[in-house]
């Protein structure tokens, strides 16, 4: 039987930012985008946690500028491409977009909250005009059902996307939730699915093989698993699953190693686990990339992360509303007073 | 009673419907043209079921009826405002721009009223603006200390943001930041708009973070005491609820903005705050030169 391609796309260098609060160095993206060259990767994502565009005191600013990470990438990937992650609402055309582009990326991730893909329209539109590839990516989907997700990704396939990546960004769903989403998606568009994982349950390579096994035909992983919160799809756990179930990736097998031991080296402290606080980030649906955040004001405030979480979860409170964290804070140290 | 100065509005989307329930509440405006492009829209029908004169020939309206009106409040998108700011300046017709178009001065009327008349053309910068920018000015000791960086991030809920806010997100934050340099001369600033769709919405919040060479809290709380009161003159649900307060070395403070409710529920403090702005601005030059 012939093994079925799935493409990988590694948001090691981006979404490993938040676990070390925006700080890549040169020599950090240098050293990563070598050796995942090497390793074949398809497809490289560099930037701030939350993408071009998002280096700010609400999310917490880059050590490097965008333009300093991405021509540091760009440089050290010859034959993998080179993506970013990008926001409406923290990224625009003309500031980040456009030099970007310029920087040579090759993959553009247009990114929304999972009820909002029309803030995307403009931007998706405007690189399909130019020719270069970009994906629409509806995040934090667990909090919307199967046929929300649908209506939203139609949207975005109208838009010219070359596929549709939904998020798990708060690590919150269970395989059969996976099923179901990208089994409706498969068969309500014409173009690519892909999903992307967090580990706060400790599915994140079960969801992912799950996705595929329904039809996606993308998913992200990261080298060590490094990503917000309780971290990504284990990229050196998911490729030696999928070539037991006989899925192609051309992933260098020992380049992948290296990969994760770069990256153990260089940040073992940082590189995910579950831990309780994002198993509790997970369960209650909150955006993984605020757990270095509530931590931090949990220990200031002397109250629970837990409490915090709780009460976010409650809220409804989305990807890009770190400012609520301090509200939260607040009325909870002021309850218990 | 004097008598009342007769405007139109373009636009008949979220910000064109709130803003016109506030002309029909004001004392020194009446609206005699509610101009779109779609009869059935939900703003035109509540127009029409308030009894006011409907169009849906768009500024072509305005042009076949320039005697009807003496000046125009824009409400369609930066795009549209753009071409329709031609044609008002070829009608002599003077406007306040409330999309981000920005082609005439920026305005903030807790920090100055523009005189639209003088001008023919003054911008409302956008909700986020009209938020933050006071705050921001105050923290900066109005206008007149050095700052680093200055960054606001509003919250909206998501039904409040119809189809032309959504397609001008890139002009929100290009303009947003463009008033808020000019107001507070800050070396670096930054404008962030998250949409949320919770049920029940959420109110609009907007935080204004800020990096300072020195920080003075208890100067930078009595100038926001100050500023808040002249905004709440104008848009009575304007709320420091965090703040100010030192966060990881920056500067937060936190607004809410519950709306009248005129159109859309209070939860629509963003459709609030800009045309209560924008009214505020209206009527000044209305008691100015017309109500002689």
């Amino acid at each position: 039987m012939e093994s079925k391609k799935i493409l990988i796309s590694d948001p090691t260098l981006r979404d490993g930012s938040h676990a070390i609060k925006h700080k890549f160095s040169k020599d950090d993206i240098s050293n990563y985008c070598k050796l995942a060259d090497k390793a074949r990767i398809p497809i490289v994502e560099v930037g701030h946690g939350n993408g071009i565009g998002a280096s700010s005191l609400q999310l917490g600013e880059s050590l490097l500028s965008d333009f300093d990470m991405l021509s540091t990438a760009r440089k050290n990937l010859k034959k993998s491409k080179l993506g970013v992650h990008v926001i409406p609402g923290f990224a625009t055309i003309d500031k980040d977009i456009l030099p970007a582009v310029d920087v040579g990326v090759d993959v553009f991730r247009i990114a929304t909250h999972c009820t909002e893909s029309d803030l995307s329209e403009r931007h998706i539109s405007f690189l399909r005009k130019k020719n270069l590839e970009v994906w629409g990516c509806l995040m934090m989907a667990h909090m919307v059902d199967t046929e929300t997700l649908i209506d939203q990704a139609k949207k975005i396939e109208n838009y010219g996307a070359d596929g549709v990546i939904f998020m798990d960004s708060a690590g919150s769903f269970i395989p059969n939730q996976i099923k179901e989403r990208v089994e409706g998606l498969v068969s309500e568009l014409n173009i690519m699915v892909g999903f992307h994982g967090h580990n706060n349950l400790n599915l994140a390579v079960a969801n992912s093989l799950e996705a595929i096994q329904s039809g996606a035909t993308l998913v992200d992983a990261c080298s060590a698993g490094f990503g917000a919160g309780a971290g990504n799809t284990q990229l050196e756990v998911l490729i030696p699953v999928l070539l037991k179930q006989n899925f192609d990736t051309n992933i260098d097998f020992n380049g992948l190693l290296d990969l994760a031991e770069f990256v153990i080296s260089k940040f073992g402290k940082s590189t995910s686990s579950v831990h309780i606080d994002s198993m509790i980030s997970g369960y209650y649906g909150v955006f993984s990339g605020f757990l270095v955040p509530v931590r931090r004001v949990a220990l200031e405030y002397k109250i629970s992360p837990i409490d915090i979480f709780k009460e976010l979860g409650r809220r409804n409170i989305i990807a890009g509303q770190e400012d609520l964290i301090i509200e939260v804070a607040n009325s909870i140290r002021d309850k218990s007073k | 009673m004097t008598k009342k100065i007769p405007i139109a509005i373009l636009g008949t989307g979220n910000i064109g419907t709130d803003l016109l329930i506030k002309v029909l509440k004001s004392s020194y405006l009446e609206c005699v043209a509610f101009v779109g492009r779609n009869l059935n829209s939900s703003g035109m029908l509540r127009a029409a079921s308030l009894g006011v004169n409907i169009s849906d020939k768009g500024i072509i309206y305005l042009e076949e009826n320039k005697r009807l009106y003496d000046f125009v409040f824009d409400a369609t998108s930066a795009k549209s405002h753009l071409i329709n700011s031609k044609v008002f300046s070829k009608l002599k017709k003077k406007v306040i721009d409330l999309t981000p178009a920005k082609i005439g001065p920026m305005c903030v009327p807790s920090i100055s009223v523009s005189d639209f008349v003088e001008h023919g053309n003054v911008n409302m910068i956008s909700c986020g603006g009209q938020a933050s920018i006071p705050i921001a000015y105050a923290i900066t000791n109005f206008g007149k200390d050095d700052v680093e960086y200055i960054e606001v991030v509003s919250n909206i809920a998501s039904r409040s943001a119809g189809p032309a806010t959504r397609q001008n997100l890139d002009e929100y934050i290009s303009t947003t930041e463009k008033g808020l340099s000019f107001f507070t001369n800050a070396k670096k600033v930054k404008a962030i708009l998250n949409l949320n769709p919770a049920e029940p919405a959420i109110d609009m919040q907007t935080t204004i973070l800020a990096k300072l060479k020195k920080t003075n809290l208890s100067e930078i709380k009595s100038n926001i005491d100050k500023i808040e009161k002249i905004v709440k003159t104008y848009v009575p649900g304007y709320k420091v609820i965090v703040g100010p307060l030192i966060d990881d070395s920056r500067v937060f403070v936190t607004v809410k903005v519950k709306g009248l409710g005129d159109y859309l529920p209070s939860f629509a403090g963003n459709l609030d705050i800009i045309n209560c702005a924008a009214i505020a601005v209206a009527e000044s030059s209305a008691k100015k030169y017309y109500g002689k």
